[in-house]
Formats: structure tokens, C-alpha cells, sequence
């Protein structure tokens, strides 16, 4: 990696200052269209310009870092701040961060073209240049402004810690001395960045103390759950029984007269009862009366949807990648293995529920919320109220947790309560509230999978044919994604990390049968890897043990030209003490997968208790994301990410019944809990390679990791998730 | 009208008996550092202390109080300096941050009347508190920390 970067010179500054506020630096980027608001604009090329602000500094020298994304728990507002008080050479403790406003111009996600939203682990990866040259800039004019106050080199000033000093003179000045006069002078055309060698703040082992965390202890992090207007009202929605099932008739008489209850009015999805207060709602919708029309609703089982995929599973689908011929090389094998994988529903079940508070006015709407999607709420806030998109504006409050769900392509709960606020014309502010049932009940789950894998190995166990068969529903198909996403019949989702196999195989061939059971489904943390890794990873360990070899060794054979995979393999086997024994009645199983541009291997021990559940010991989680910019973040993500695949793995599973969603609370779907946590130990890859994602990464490993090891204990293969353990008997 | 005695002040909330204790903090008194997560006592997010003992207020009627001494995540301390708090510093705790106001408030409960618990203390104390974001690595070794830093307090 080069030590330093020059932008380039269609990257300009527009410098404000304005009372109180402080140096607002604003970048403009090329190929926008100009919404310049008085400040210069490119010298070169004829560019159109945008505006793109993310830091401010303030007269007493804090630095404010604008965070174009939802902290949601992963750490990115660190995370990006890091970034922009590295280049900046800020003093952290003076850092504090702010969600943006909505506006894909200045703030869209670089991954996603113009449209700005947090998701697919990109936060830091599609920011560490955007924020280097944000921080880089601002520091040049506090230097530059320095240098011409004090009548010297801008060569001889060094900044560090806050402080900008020359060493020849003995002056010394802190940010917020310089900003009037930064703000008067022209911005550079170019930055240098800083040689990574020299970084203080990224990569420091030592915790660079998270910025949300203060408040998060205190009880004063505000969750939109806590948002509180003047003269709001909570709504509660009963909501249809079955998916598909509408209203037939309401009698609202016996919610109206609920002291507290002050309107009932139906909306498409269902029938929102508005009161004071949350428990005067609650007691209005318990004593609501709704007959529903569930004549065209979604009657489907579990256990008919699982009969229905693994007939697909025999059956020819779309072709989703084929290199070589899987089948005849698997026809002329030395010897097959054949393996059909099992994957229930899983719900997101963030622990705060689904929630949103919005207020309209004359040609405006107002929206609180742990704000995922700018760009498309936007725009489907905007089409049901008749407003242009900028007339939505969005505040982007703390996430109590999402793993993908607040990030729903259709901002179903989010038109929940504009239809609520539209009902009753926008005479009040509305707070919706889900309870648990109600968001558990909503769907949008990880959808159900089955996989049917065969292979085949010649003589010496090389694997020379593989044929794997997908069966599920598409996340994306008829969501606003689907151009982007569904190409051909193959959603990328639904086959994302089979298509792209890293191990040699020299015939691969991937079918894909998109089912529509009609029962809503959603990404969930780390997307198709959450079955496709599964699937892979464990047979992976059939194939091994069909050849005689170790996992690891076996693994090691095929990933020849896969040197990043290789990398975390070897560091998760070497740290985990693979080969080396065990106390007895314990096992080791190891995962490897890529997700996001980053390679996670993990390494579980385990062993069975009495009841054939399993105990997970411990984890050993290698980690290769490139740079490693806040490292106890990283390793804070791997462990969480283990947890919360662990959990799936071990007891998640979302059942219907005639379509009734079976399980909508903690006590029937299980989650992991405190004292199954095992002991993880995160080892990062050193690298030079550009940051990746760490929010999702660190869970796809984790199920396979522990089949695996079920596998290497019990010689059974587990073939349907969540694990249950048939004890063997003595 | 009820009266509660909060964080060591006597507050009036206007809430019908039948209200949760949770609710009444929240829309009753604007204390919202106590949070709602399941509305049946499964996931500990609304975990407060009456007389010192954790309770879910979530499924505690406010007619049930009396005049117990409640104390929420706003009481613990004046400035967030409880050795618990200090400890989930320390040790990078929170993700999301939204159980952790049950969380610290169960283990400072625990602390209080095991001020060294062991791990299976640790356990039986926390098993009813989850965090989805899973933190608890994080929150075994902070109860430790807090242990050895007096939090017993």
C-alpha cells in the first residue's frame, strides 16, 4: 500500500463560518449536480459540484464528526470518527459525533451509487478515503492559517493532539484559536494523507474509548423508544393474524371508552389505536374488536414449506453459475457424498422493537427514527404523503440494535405510522410502537433454505465435482431492489458465497429454485451467507472426512490461490491449538467464509451435556479485514457476531402454523443468553488492504464452526439447523 | 395520581394503577433510561431496583409499589460513576447500548449483596438479561472489574 495518497484536484472545500458553530468544512464532489450555496467552486474541468460537510470545529476546539451512518451498535460513529481525528490529528476526547440529515447527494453510501443508507458491513469501507481527505483538509487550513499568523513555514508546523505548534518560534495554538482565519483562506487543492506508519489513532490496540458509550451507561442515549414531542400520541396497530388478512369490520367502542384512548382509525395495515399514553393503547387494542377477512391470507405450515423444498431440492432449477461439468465428474468419481441442509426462519428480534415517531405539517414530515435507509424512506415516505423526497426529512436517532430488519425495502413500519399520522391528519405527533409480539409477528425473517450438496473426490480425495442446489425465497424480488439485485431468476443474495466457492474444485455447477410462500422475508445479519456458509462449511467437513483428512488440512489442499482465506485459517487453527488434545467428551470444529471483502475463520470447542445439548466452550476467531481501524471494535464485533450466530444456531427458529407465526416472544424464540456465552479470543490479520466490514462477518462462521465440532464428536453430520443432538447412546 | 418515591424523591405520576411500573417511568415521569423490550419479563431491558432488589418493572403493577424505594438507571448515580458504570466503561461494553441500562442495573444489584461473585454467580444473576447485540463477554468481565473496584457500593 502506498504510504501516501494525493487527492485530486476536483476534490474542493467550501469553508464556513458561522456564529456558534464553528469551521464547517464542506467537500465538493465531481459529477453531482451544483447545489453550491455561495462557496467556490472547481477551477477545472467544468465540473458540477455538491456539497458534502462532515466535520465541524467549534470555537472551543471540539471537532464534531458528521456520521452519514446508523450507529446501531457495530461502531461506526467511532469508527468514521477515528478516521477524521486521525487525519486531523484531533484530541479524541474533544471528538463528538452526529447523525446527518437525509440527502443522498452529500451523504449517500459510495457503494451504493447515490443513495445513502447503512448496510452490507460498507460503513468504514466506503468511508476511510471520503473521511481521510475530509480530516486531511481541515487540518491543511488550521495549518495554513497558523503559518500565516505567525509569519512561518507551514512545513515547520506540526498538530498533534489538538494543539497546532511550531517548534523554531515556540507558538502554539489550539483549533478553535484558528478557524476565523482558516476559514478566510483558500482551500487546497490537494492533501497529502498521512503515511499509515505515523497513524495515532487508527489501528491503536488500546481502546480508542467509543463515543456512544458515556451516554449508553447513563440511561441518556436517546433511542427513538424515548423520543417525546409535545402533544404526541402512541399508537399501537392490531395487526392482521395471518399475512395477507385484512379488515372485514371494526367496533371500536369498547377501545374508545379505554380512559386515555383517543382515536381508532384504519389504516392498510390494520387498525391503529391512538391514546396518551403506551399502557392506554395497549389496554385500547386488547379491548379492540376486529373480524378479519383471512380468505386470501397466507395458510402455509413449516412443515409443508419443508416437504414442498426438499422435493425442489430433486428437481432441476435456474442455473445460477456453472464452470466445467459437476455432473459427469461427480458421475465418474471415485467416491460421492451427498448432503441435504435444513434452515428454519429466523427473526431479527432487536431488542428494541420496531418503532418510529413522526410529525406532519403543511408540505413537510418529520420522522424520528434509528433511521437505516435514508434514501429509499425517503422516497416511500415522500409517494405516500404526496411530498417531494427533501420535504421528508429524517432525524437519525441511536438503533437499539437491527441487524437488518430497520433497513426493510418497503419502510413497512415507517409507512405504519405515516398512515397512522395521515389518518387523523396530521393533528398530532405519533410515536408507533410494536410490542414485542408485533414485531416478532411482522416477519420479514431470514427466510427458510434448503440446500441439497453433492460431490465427488477421485482416488486421493480431491474433490473434482460439486453440484449444490439451492431452495428459497428471494429477499429481494419485488422490493425496489430488484433491478439492482435479482439478475436472470438469481437473486445474488439468495446464492452469495456458493457462486463464489473458494475452494479448487474443477467442475462447479449452482441451481437456484426461488419459492413465494408469501410469508414477508428480509436480510438478517450477513445476508445469503447465513445459510450458504452453513452449507459449504459443513460439507466441507463431509468431504474431509469422506477423504480421511483433517478439516484443517483438507481446507489447506483447496485454498491454494485464496491466500486471505488461507491467512485466517491458519492463524484460527495455530491460536485454537488445532491438533492438540482436548479433555475428553470435547471436540474442536472450524469455520472459514468470506462475507463483505472480509475472511473470518473461527474455531469452536465443544461438548454435549446430558440432555444432548451443546455446550460451546470456547471460540478462537481469526479475523482479516485490511486496515484494522479501531481493532477493540473489531474484536467487540466478532465476539457479538458470534453470539448472535451461536444463538441462531443453537436454538433459532421461526415456525408457522397455518400461517400463524408460532413464536413471538423471548420465552418460545430463543436467543442466546449470558451463561452460554463462551470464551471468544479475536485474532486480526495484520493488513495494508483497504478496511472491510466487521458487522456481519463474524456470524456465518459460527454455525458450521460448531456442526462442525458436533461432527468430529458424534461422527453425525448436523444437517438442519437450529442444532439438535440426538445423544448417542452408551 | 400515584405517588412513587424515584431515585430518592417523591414523584407524582398520572397513570392508572394497572400500569406497569416500566410505563409509568416512561410516559408517567419521562425517566426513559429504563427500557421496554418483551412486556413479559423475558429479556430484563426494563430492570429496576425496589428496596435494592432487581425487579422487571415491565410486569409490576404501580399500584404495587407503594412506597418501595425505586431506584432506575437515572438514581444510580448522580454523574454515572457507579463502579458498574465505571467497569462497562472500562471495558467497552455497550453496542447498541439498549439493554444496558437492565444490564448495569442487574449487576450492581448482585454486586451489592455478592460484592466478589464468581462466574456462576455471574451467570444465575445475568441469565435474565439478554443483549442481542452480545456483549456479554464484555459484561462477565466488567462485573468483575466493578467487583474489584468496590461495587459493592
Amino acid at each position: 500500500m502506498t504510504a501516501t495518497r494525493e487527492v485530486t484536484r476536483r476534490d474542493f472545500v467550501r469553508v464556513t463560518v458561522t456564529a456558534g458553530v464553528g469551521l464547517t468544512l464542506a467537500f465538493y464532489l465531481p459529477g453531482c449536480s451544483p447545489r453550491d450555496k455561495g462557496g467556490k467552486t472547481a477551477a477545472g474541468g467544468g465540473d458540477e459540484f455538491a456539497p458534502n460537510a462532515f466535520l465541524r470545529i467549534g470555537p472551543d476546539g471540539s471537532v464534531t464528526v458528521i456520521s452519514k451512518h446508523l450507529e446501531m451498535g457495530q461502531g461506526c460513529y467511532t469508527g468514521l470518527a477515528t478516521i477524521v481525528a486521525e487525519e486531523l490529528d484531533a484530541d479524541w476526547r474533544t471528538v463528538k459525533v452526529e447523525g446527518a440529515p437525509a440527502d443522498a447527494k452529500r451523504y449517500n453510501n459510495l457503494q451504493w451509487g447515490e443513495s445513502q443508507g447503512t448496510g452490507g458491513s460498507s460503513a468504514i469501507a466506503n468511508s476511510y478515503e471520503q473521511l481521510r481527505k475530509a480530516g486531511a483538509t481541515a487540518r491543511a487550513l488550521l495549518v495554513a492559517a497558523a503559518a500565516a499568523d505567525w509569519n512561518v513555514a507551514a512545513g515547520e508546523i506540526e498538530v498533534e493532539n489538538g494543539v497546532v505548534r511550531h517548534a523554531g518560534s515556540g507558538r502554539q495554538a489550539g483549533f478553535g484559536e484558528l478557524i476565523a482565519k482558516a476559514a478566510a483562506i483558500t482551500p487546497p487543492a490537494e492533501v497529502t494523507l498521512k503515511d499509515p506508519r505515523t497513524f495515532r489513532y487508527i489501528g491503536r490496540t488500546e481502546p480508542l474509548p467509543r463515543t456512544d458509550v458515556p451516554d449508553k451507561v447513563r440511561g441518556t442515549a436517546t433511542f427513538t423508544q424515548d423520543v417525546q414531542l409535545e402533544g404526541m400520541l402512541t399508537a399501537l396497530v392490531a395487526h392482521p393474524p395471518l399475512y395477507g388478512a385484512t379488515v372485514r369490520s371494526v367496533d371500536p367502542a369498547k377501545a374508545k371508552a379505554v380512559p386515555g384512548v383517543v382515536d381508532v382509525v384504519r389504516i392498510p395495515t390494520g387498525v391503529a389505536v391512538l391514546a396518551k399514553s403506551f399502557w392506554a393503547a395497549k389496554k385500547g387494542r386488547d379491548a379492540l374488536q376486529v373480524d378479519w377477512d383471512t380468505s386470501t391470507a397466507v395458510q402455509v405450515g413449516s412443515a409443508e414449506l419443508t416437504a414442498q423444498y426438499l422435493d425442489l431440492a430433486g428437481k432441476p432449477g435456474v442455473v445460477a453459475r456453472t464452470v466445467g461439468n459437476a455432473e459427469a465428474a461427480i458421475a465418474g468419481a471415485a467416491k460421492t457424498v451427498e448432503a441435504t441442509y435444513e434452515f428454519p426462519f429466523l427473526a431479527h428480534a432487536a431488542l428494541e422493537p420496531m418503532n418510529c415517531v413522526v410529525r406532519l405539517g403543511r408540505g413537510s414530515c418529520e420522522i424520528w427514527n434509528g433511521e437505516q435507509m435514508q434514501t429509499g424512506d425517503q422516497a416511500a415516505l415522500a409517494a405516500l404523503l404526496g411530498l417531494k423526497p427533501e420535504q421528508v426529512t429524517l432525524h437519525m436517532l441511536y438503533a437499539g440494535g437491527s441487524f437488518g430488519r430497520r433497513a426493510n425495502p418497503n419502510s413497512d413500519y415507517l409507512l405504519e405510522a405515516a398512515n397512522i399520522a395521515k389518518a387523523i391528519d396530521g393533528r398530532a405527533p405519533v410515536k408507533l410502537v410494536w410490542t414485542r409480539e408485533d414485531d416478532m409477528r411482522a416477519g420479514y425473517f431470514r427466510p427458510a433454505y434448503v440446500h441439497r450438496v453433492r460431490a465427488g473426490l477421485d482416488a486421493t480425495g480431491k474433490p473434482v465435482g460439486w453440484s449444490q442446489r439451492i431452495v428459497g425465497q428471494s429477499i429481494l424480488s419485488g422490493t425496489p431492489f430488484e433491478a439492482w439485485a435479482v439478475k436472470d431468476g438469481i437473486d445474488g443474495t439468495s446464492v452469495e458465497g456458493v457462486v463464489d466457492l473458494p475452494y479448487t474444485v474443477p467442475a462447479l455447477h449452482v441451481e437456484l429454485h426461488t419459492t413465494k410462500p408469501g410469508v414477508p422475508v428480509q436480510w438478517w445479519r450477513s445476508v445469503g451467507h447465513t445459510h450458504t456458509g452453513y452449507a459449504t462449511e459443513v460439507f466441507i467437513d463431509e468431504l474431509a472426512a469422506a477423504a480421511r483428512q483433517d478439516p484443517v488440512a483438507f481446507r489447506r489442499g483447496l485454498l491454494a490461490g485464496q491466500p486471505r482465506h488461507l491467512g485466517v485459517l491458519e492463524l484460527a487453527a495455530e491460536k485454537s491449538g488445532w491438533g492438540t488434545p482436548l479433555p475428553p467428551g470435547q471436540a474442536r470444529g472450524i469455520a472459514v467464509h468470506k462475507s463483505f471483502d472480509s475472511y473470518v475463520a473461527e474455531v469452536a470447542e465443544i461438548s454435549l451435556r446430558q440432555d444432548g445439548s451443546v455446550r460451546v466452550h470456547r471460540v478462537v476467531c481469526a479475523v482479516d479485514c485490511g486496515v484494522a481501524v479501531n481493532p477493540d471494535i473489531i474484536t467487540s464485533q466478532m465476539e457479538g457476531g458470534i453470539a448472535f450466530g451461536l444463538g441462531a444456531a443453537l436454538y433459532g427458529e421461526i415456525t408457522l402454523d397455518r400461517g400463524v407465526v408460532e413464536q413471538t416472544n423471548f420465552d418460545r424464540y430463543r436467543t442466546l443468553r449470558l451463561p452460554e456465552m463462551p470464551v471468544v479470543e479475536v485474532h486480526i490479520v495484520p493488513s495494508a488492504e483497504p478496511p472491510t466490514g466487521v458487522g456481519e462477518p463474524g456470524v456465518p462462521p459460527i454455525g458450521p464452526a460448531v456442526a462442525n465440532a458436533v461432527f468430529a464428536l458424534t461422527g453425525r453430520p448436523v444437517r438442519k439447523l437450529p442444532i439438535r443432538v440426538e445423544r448417542a447412546t452408551a | 395520581m400515584i405517588t412513587l418515591n424515584v431515585n430518592g424523591k417523591a414523584l407524582q405520576a398520572d397513570v392508572e394503577p394497572d400500569t406497569p411500573l416500566l410505563w409509568a417511568l416512561r410516559d408517567g415521569l419521562g425517566l426513559t433510561g429504563t427500557k421496554f423490550g418483551c412486556g413479559m419479563a423475558q429479556c430484563g431491558a426494563c430492570t429496576v431496583h425496589l428496596d435494592g432488589e432487581p425487579i422487571r418493572s415491565c410486569v409490576t403493577p404501580v399500584s404495587s409499589v407503594g412506597d418501595r424505594k425505586i431506584t432506575t438507571i437515572e438514581g444510580l448515580s448522580a454523574d454515572g460513576t457507579h463502579p458498574v458504570q465505571q467497569a462497562w466503561v472500562a471495558e467497552q461494553v455497550p453496542q447498541c447500548g439498549y439493554c444496558q441500562s437492565g444490564q448495569i442495573m442487574s449487576a450492581a444489584a448482585l454486586l451489592a449483596r455478592t460484592p466478589n461473585p464468581s462466574d456462576e454467580q455471574i451467570d444465575q444473576a445475568m441469565a435474565g438479561n439478554l443483549c442481542r447485540c452480545g456483549t456479554y463477554q464484555r459484561i462477565r468481565q466488567a462485573v468483575h472489574t466493578a467487583a474489584g473496584n468496590g461495587g459493592a457500593r
